[in-house]
């Protein structure tokens, strides 16, 4: 199937479910570990993740399809458009947006929306470095997404992985009152109860097919 | 001598950055399905974080504190790119089977950790020693989840047969759910061995 003509609301979905970022591709696994020990923790930074993971990827798509990409300045005169590749920057230019974005959001939130800020706050900053906003924009390049797919890949990574770290705070509150043997305390029972979570969201595999 | 020994030695089983930080766990699921790709990977990560504890602990004396962040993420980020461009070049099927995670050592802790924490503070010849360490440490655990997973998995190493004929691979293992039961098991060994006195 040419990845073109796979509709946007099919690609939502099946980040979310079938192709789930966390679970299937395995990213922002060290955000995922640290902060689903509790659930506020965990609705903030996945809440933070799902709205930085929509725009930036807009923002990357733009970026990348009307400069970065080969010929996309080819409107240029002289054919200096065809001459210049600034295919390689592509890395260092998504990681820019992402830290510019998060920059530019928690100013914003700090002027206008203290509530937010204080609920946000603390987890904007740890997104830049979280890879799986980074790993939607490479996908996206990769698979050759067009503009709308690219959002609905970006909004429903972010979604599959706020469902993925709320899933796994629920668990972890649980186990807090169950005997977990000494040594598998901690990041070990997080790493295997995650595997059976991966198997449980294998059933769903099937329902939507994107690659 | 002694000194530069232990800075070289001690990221790679004392304070290993996936087992001791908890650092760069993504791609050690993603990329560990062959032994190959681990290596690859694990070359990767080694060559780009020596690279820039070198840069980094060179550039200690131009850099201001409030913009460290952002030198430290670029020194890091042209070594990433060099890294992939010459993959591409020389070994495009490997860089295919890749993907994207080799785009995403950028984001692996472990190289802004050891820059931020090891780099910044340091002369040169440490710097790059505590890199390679690093980077050692890093691969010898990826290498360790691939062998498991390709020859209980694929029934191979490095591609060449080890299970005997009519055995059927464990598929599991390839799959998601199997990457992480392993690591979650790996990580459980670890400590019970380090427990012991």
């Amino acid at each position: 199937m040419n990845p073109g003509d796979i509709s946007p609301l099919t690609i939502l979905i099946a980040a979310i479910f079938t192709n789930n970022i966390l679970l299937s591709n395995y990213l922002g696994m060290c955000s995922f570990i640290a902060l689903s020990r509790r659930l506020d923790t965990a609705v903030g930074m996945g809440l933070a993740v799902t709205f930085v993971s929509t725009f930036t990827t807009a923002l990357n798509w733009v970026i990348y399809h009307r400069v970065l990409a080969r010929g996309a300045l080819s409107f240029l005169p002289g054919g200096l458009g065809d001459r210049i590749q600034l295919e390689i920057f592509a890395l260092i230019v998504f990681i820019a947006v992402i830290a510019a974005f998060v920059q530019v959001v928690e100013m914003v939130l700090e002027r206008f929306s203290p509530a937010m800020h204080q609920a946000l706050g603390l987890f904007l900053p740890l997104i830049t470095v979280n890879c799986a906003i980074l790993g939607v924009a490479l996908f996206m390049v990769i698979r050759g997404y067009g503009f709308f797919q690219a959002v609905a890949y970006g909004f429903g990574s972010g979604l599959g992985w706020l469902l993925a770290v709320l899933l796994m705070a629920g668990l972890r509150r649980r186990l807090r009152f169950s005997t977990v043997p000494r040594g598998l305390e901690g990041v070990g029972i997080t790493l295997i109860v995650t595997g059976i979570m991966a198997m449980a969201f294998m059933a769903f595999a099937g329902m939507v097919r994107i690659q | 001598m002694n000194r530069h020994l232990a800075t070289l030695v001690t990221p790679i089983w004392k304070e290993n950055p996936i087992f001791f930080h908890v650092l760069g766990i993504c791609s050690a699921l993603a990329v560990t399905t062959r032994v190959s790709n681990a290596l690859v990977m694990g070359a990767a990560v080694t060559c780009t974080a020596a690279a820039t504890g070198v840069f980094v602990s060179l550039l200690r004396p131009v850099v201001q504190r409030s913009v460290r962040l952002v030198v430290e993420m670029l020194v890091i980020a042209t070594f990433v790119i060099l890294f992939d461009v010459m993959l591409k070049a020389f070994w495009y099927d490997m860089s295919r089977q890749l993907g994207p995670y080799v785009g995403l050592i950028v984001t692996n802790c472990i190289l802004l950790g050891r820059a931020e924490a090891f780099a910044l503070k340091n002369p040169v010849l440490p710097s790059l020693l505590d890199g390679v360490g690093s980077g050692l440490g890093y691969s010898w655990v990826l290498v360790v989840v691939a062998i498991f997973r390709e020859s209980l998995g694929a029934g191979t190493l490095l591609g060449l047969r080890v299970l005997p004929e009519g055995a059927a691979p464990a598929q599991a293992l390839f799959l998601p759910p199997g990457a992480f039961f392993l690591m979650g098991l790996l990580v459980w060994g670890l400590h019970a061995v380090r427990r012991r006195p």
